[in-house]
């Protein structure tokens, strides 16, 4: 091994450091080489805290914390499609197996052509290769129906690294969550196959699809049609019951819990979500302030509306709903977090999360053209979050000021 | 042409284009770029408007008090856009509606209050004439090609004209929206900065 570190540091790295053969092939020699080893660079004067988390564990952790929304997902897009294609001597085995070759090609989409976009950046701007792609590149396709096009996916990521990242400067300098700039670049130029309810659950189109291996599918059908709870709950008529509505499309607090149900790929199952959101949590890695008042306000919104007399069965559902349904959980636990799009202060960071669940249920209880509002609020509020942090900042420089003049009178 | 004449016509198509460097007459480049047609119509229109503007204040550069110029600014260019506006609603009834307050709306674009303020209150009726077409048409370049973009990729036809994409296009919804044609506008400026290696003071 020593032998090898050697080489790599006497022989190869030369040629790659400044004045070297492929000077301008650097970034993609120091990912290649940090991604395998620890970073050589050391800080260079005191103070020192020793610790063994930097950039790259951070993001690292944040892919463990989604493994049980990605297997979950992949179950779960699989097992809607046995159901609704009638497919026979379905398993767990085959479930996973189908949704597997739903998920896996988008998720491999995203990373390869987002990872072709970041590396050019990183070669003409010559900044080093960042992994905060490692992350934005798998929430992307975790919030896309799993029937969504590939060359959708394609253009979304890359409209979500270069406009909603690279333009700004890289990772650190973007307003915006690139993933969630993908996602809504898509949502508004090719609505038709994100939203609506025809993109939740797939068909089998090719031979491939058919073969015997995955089930056998009992007819070949179009397109199945499955609305997703948020939809069904907002055409709820006036004078229903929002949950009657609900319970009669098959949808009720445990299943929703669960996750068992249309929806996008990694953002349906609660549980999978908490358990990422628990990781995330004892590792430090997100912000439980962000989290915790996300929810606030997510239920504080929901009861001023269950409360209000408003003519509006959506306006009427209990607000335990708001929290299950949706992507808003998903949302506040791996999007709103992101470090560096949310706010920075901690009080900053109360204010950010709670506005994120209270716009949530309000464009959705409110804004009859958009169904899911957790994507718009977090949005939202990436673009707020900076004036947030000034006005905390200053209140707490006039809190301060007052307090030395009071100290100097007295 | 002479050089002097030459510069004050080409200038502003990419060196102190109104659009890209000056950043000015943004709001109507949004509002009348969903299709190329109207693009062409409503730079034609501004290129008259700002040419003949630059033109009759400067014959009156001289004898305009300096107290009440603007005044005086804004009555020529109101005059010249509702004779423009008049001839659309005769020849172009159709485009003209598509236009709808965008073309009266001239009135308050800034590239055409800009140049007189800037440049025909200084200079002879010539060389203000030629600066507000360099101007206008500088304006109607970027117009088109913004156009351009969001016709072809939102619907699929440029100029009206179905292209030959295949059964499978597929409008893009954003580019039609006026966030969309902002992003446009953004790489433009992005991509023409790039190439000229102009940086913002």
């Amino acid at each position: 091994m020593n032998a090898l570190f050697d080489f790599m540091d006497k022989t190869i790295a030369p040629l790659f450091e400044k004045g070297g053969k492929f000077e301008r092939l650097y970034p993609l020699f120091e990912a290649g080489d940090t991604f395998n080893r620890t970073p050589g660079d050391v800080t260079p004067s005191a103070p020192h805290v020793r610790d063994s988390i930097d950039q790259k564990r951070l993001m690292i952790f944040v892919i463990y914390a989604l493994i049980p929304c990605i297997l979950f997902g992949i179950w779960n897009a699989g097992n809607q499609f046995n159901l609704a294609n009638n497919v026979a001597n379905a398993t767990f085995t085959t479930d996973m197996l189908r949704g597997a070759t739903m998920v896996l090609p988008i998720i491999f989409v995203s990373y390869a052509v987002g990872g072709i976009w970041e590396v050019l950046f990183a070669l003409v701007r010559r900044h080093e290769i960042n992994e905060g792609f490692l992350v934005t590149g798998m929430l992307f396709p975790l919030v896309l129906p799993p029937t969504l096009p590939l060359w959708q996916v394609a253009i979304g990521i890359s409209f979500g690294i270069v406009i909603g990242k690279e333009i700004f400067g890289g990772v650190g300098f973007n307003i915006l969550n690139p993933a969630l700039t993908a996602r809504a670049f898509l949502f508004f130029a090719f609505p038709a196959q994100i939203s609506g309810d025809k993109v939740w659950v797939g068909t089998a189109k090719t031979a491939f699809e058919n073969s015997p291996i995955f089930g056998t599918v009992a007819e070949n059908i179009d397109g199945v049609t499955m609305a997703t709870p948020l939809a069904v709950a907002a055409a709820a008529e006036k004078g229903s019951d929002a949950v009657t509505a609900l319970g009669d499309a098959g949808f009720t607090l445990a299943n929703m819990t669960i996750g068992n149900i249309p929806g996008c790929i990694g953002s349906t199952s609660v549980i999978a979500i908490l358990l990422g959101m628990g990781f995330l949590i004892l590792t430090g890695i997100a912000s439980w302030r962000v989290m915790l008042s996300g929810i606030l306000g997510c239920v504080a919104m929901g009861w001023l509306f269950n409360v209000l007399p408003l003519d509006n069965p959506f306006a009427a559902l209990p607000f335990v709903y708001h929290i299950v349904m949706g992507g808003f959980l998903f949302g506040i636990v791996f999007m709103a977090t992101d470090p560096v799009s949310a706010a920075a202060t901690n009080t900053g960071k109360c204010i950010y999360g709670f506005l994120i669940g209270v716009l949530t249920v309000l464009i959705r209880v409110a804004n009859p053209a958009y169904p899911e509002g957790a994507m718009l609020a977090i949005l939202f509020m990436n673009v707020m979050a900076p004036l947030i942090d000034h006005f905390v900042v200053q209140g707490h420089i006039k809190k301060r000021t007052a307090y030395a003049r009071a100290l100097n009178n007295a | 042409m002479a050089s002097a004449a030459k510069k004050l016509l080409m200038d502003p198509f990419s060196d102190n284009n109104p659009i890209t460097i000056q950043v000015l007459g943004i709001c109507s480049a949004l509002a009348v770029t969903v299709k190329v047609d109207t693009a062409i119509v409503m730079t034609l229109a501004l290129t008259a408007v700002v040419s003949l503007s630059n033109f009759v204040i400067s014959l009156m550069r001289n004898v305009i008090p300096s107290g009440i110029r603007m005044i005086v600014e804004m009555a020529v260019i109101a005059t010249l856009v509702i004779i423009a506006d008049q001839l659309l609603r005769a020849f172009l009834f159709d485009i003209s509606k598509q236009l709808s307050v965008f073309v009266g709306l001239i009135i308050t674009n800034c590239i055409v209050m800009g140049r007189a303020e800037a440049f025909a209150l200084q200079n002879p009726p010539k060389d203000s004439f030629l600066d507000g077409l360099g101007n206008g048409l500088g304006y109607g370049i970027v117009l088109i090609a913004v156009a351009s973009i969001r016709e072809i990729l939102g619907f699929g036809k440029w100029l009206g004209f179905q292209l030959p994409l295949g059964d499978n296009f597929m409008g893009n919804g954003l580019v039609l929206l006026a966030p969309g044609a902002f992003i446009i506008l953004g790489l433009l400026i992005w991509g023409q900065r790039t190439l000229t290696k102009y940086v913002e003071d």
